[in-house]
């Protein structure tokens, strides 16, 4: 679905955005084609991994049952799931993407650690759509 | 400075679900504000449209929609896209018309029929539109981002769910005064607080809802405007359509990250509070001489973060101006006076233009119940997905 986004299991896994040799800026999503900083003459684009760990910007939940081209069994029940916006340091980004599955905002504070996690977007009988997940620090389920 | 143009006109077409086409609402809001300026349309030289998707036809059209529908009578035509910002890029554009003499009188039309439920992308599978990646890969649908917004403003400066509440309060006693708008009764703080939570900390009643509507200006030079014995109109002074400055470290719908300041330092000012300083810049007015303001209330909380990127308080204290009354319709400088999209709803391409159509009824006098005593400067606040400005100052 999105190329390139993510790699790695377990402890290795990690966003992948770029970083542009004329002037540092750091994309994410990856941007492949050119610089957007203004003020660079432009550089190569080279793929990094970025920070695992970062800090709760802001959260909220879809109590909804979002519209396509969110894929979702609309035989089931909706199960509310809950996003995260968090801020990583090293890169002064925020990225937003959905929690583990049971952490709901009740668990969440602003300002608190959550690292990336591999998990599965949505998953049918042939395929499996894997993703980037937020799961606070401490946690192992 | 960049010079004036008058508005000899505004109408508007009904908010709510009415089930019919854009256009219907679009020659109802044209020609009532056609009929306030005492035009026909033969005597329009320029017509300029606030695009939507026109049904079963793979693009955005408007302008020459408009003009078909009223009757093909060889004006000037443009059509604009721009989101939310799609009205205030309408209005740009008449402006800019006339004040290069292209045209002495233009009419600015935009109307919608929008979807029930959530607004979503156009079909197919574009992972190159961002706006498609944030549904396909995180769910993440408008209410959403708004969530994210009034849990931080909760999170740093103390906000609370009732000041959000507090804020459907004012503007739905205001719109149940309006004739135009879709939803005309009064909300209390415990409707919604009853409400059901659409993405937490927001509940249903904090949230706008999608909205059938049309609005339109009619605007002139001023010499257009005094030829027609208009000697004092309402005069548009400044059209703000700035676009963010990189670093934009806000996250803006529909991204799903922000711009990254690992290599260059952000703006002092973000880019919601950059569209206004660039319309109060052009107008050389300041909040101080501000009578009212309209502001883009998609949720409760994103109204308190407007009054602080219009410079009405400090960062941070939006809740406090509420608080105070300062917003209020009897207050210092009354915010939403139209009762504000929380009564009304969006219907994109219209919204931003409705906001002028409310100045313009303020600044003229004739709000009736909903009146600014004294109304001489009004300012309209908007942003349009993709990173399109929208700000208008309009004085009398
Ligand atoms: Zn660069």
């Amino acid at each position: 679905m999105v190329a390139g986004w993510f790699a790695g299991e377990g402890d290795d896994f990690t966003l992948l955005g770029t970083r542009c040799s004329g002037c540092a800026s750091v994309f994410f999503p990856r941007e492949d084609s050119h610089c957007r900083n203004p003020g660079c003459g432009g550089g190569d684009l080279a793929e990094i991994p970025l920070s695992r760990r970062g800090r709760v910007w802001s959260y909220t939940d879809s109590r909804y049952r979002p519209p396509s081209p969110y894929v979702s069994d609309p035989e089931l029940p909706w199960e509310p799931y809950t996003l995260i916006a968090v801020e990583l340091a090293a890169e002064r980004i925020v990225v937003l993407g959905q929690a583990i599955p049971g952490v709901t905002v009740a668990d969440l504070t602003v300002g608190a650690e959550v690292e990336v996690v591999p998990g599965v977007l949505h998953e049918d009988g042939e395929t499996v759509w894997t993703t980037w997940q937020w799961r606070p620090t401490g946690v192992t389920a | 400075m960049t010079g004036e143009v008058a508005v000899l006109g505004a109408g508007m077409h009904p908010w709510g679900k009415w089930g019919r086409g854009f256009v219907e609402y679009g020659v109802a809001a044209a020609r009532a504000a056609l009929a306030d300026a005492g035009l026909e349309w033969r005597e329009i030289g320029s017509i300029v449209g606030a695009d939507t998707v026109r049904g079963g036809y793979p693009g955005y059209v408007a302008g020459a929609t408009f003009a078909r529908a009223l009757g093909w009578q060889g004006a000037r035509v443009t059509s604009v896209y721009a989101a939310c910002a799609s009205g205030a890029q309408a209005v740009a554009t008449a402006r800019a018309q006339i004040l290069a003499g292209l045209a002495d009188v233009v009419l600015v039309v935009g109307a919608d029929a929008a979807p029930k439920g959530f607004f979503r992308p156009a079909g197919g599978d574009r992972p190159d539109d961002p706006d498609w990646l944030r549904f396909r890969a995180l769910g993440a649908t408008n209410p959403t981002y708004f969530g994210l917004y009034a849990r931080r403003r909760m999170a740093v400066h103390g906000d609370t769910a009732e000041d959000f509440a507090q804020v459907k309060v004012k503007n739905s006693a205001m719109g149940a005064l309006n004739p135009y708008a879709r939803y005309r009764k009064r909300v209390t703080a415990e409707e919604v607080a009853a409400s059901a939570v659409v993405a937490d900390p927001l509940r249903l009643l904090d949230i706008c809802a999608t909205s059938d509507g049309g609005a339109a200006l009619v605007l002139s030079s001023m010499e257009f405007a005094r030829g027609r014995g208009v000697a004092e109109p309402v005069r548009i002074r400044a059209v703000s359509t700035v676009t963010p400055t990189y670093p934009n470290t806000v996250l803006d719908l529909p991204d799903i990250a922000t711009d990254s300041a690992a290599a260059v330092e952000p703006a002092a000012e973000t880019f919601r509070a950059s569209i206004a300083h660039a319309a109060y810049e052009e107008a050389g007015v300041g909040p101080d001489d501000l009578s009212l303001a309209e502001v883009y209330d998609l949720s409760t909380a994103l109204e308190l973060q407007w009054y602080e990127d219009l410079g009405l308080c400090g960062e941070g204290e939006g809740a406090k101006l509420l608080r105070e009354g300062a917003t209020a319709p009897d207050g210092r400088i009354p915010v939403n006076m139209s009762g504000g999209l929380a009564s009304f709803g969006e219907a994109v391409p219209a919204q931003a233009i409705a906001q002028v159509c409310e100045l313009t009824r303020q600044l003229r006098g004739e709000a009736g119940e909903r009146q600014v005593e004294h109304a001489r400067v009004g300012i309209t606040a908007n942003q349009g997905l993709f990173g399109h400005g929208s700000a208008v100052i309009a004085v009398r």
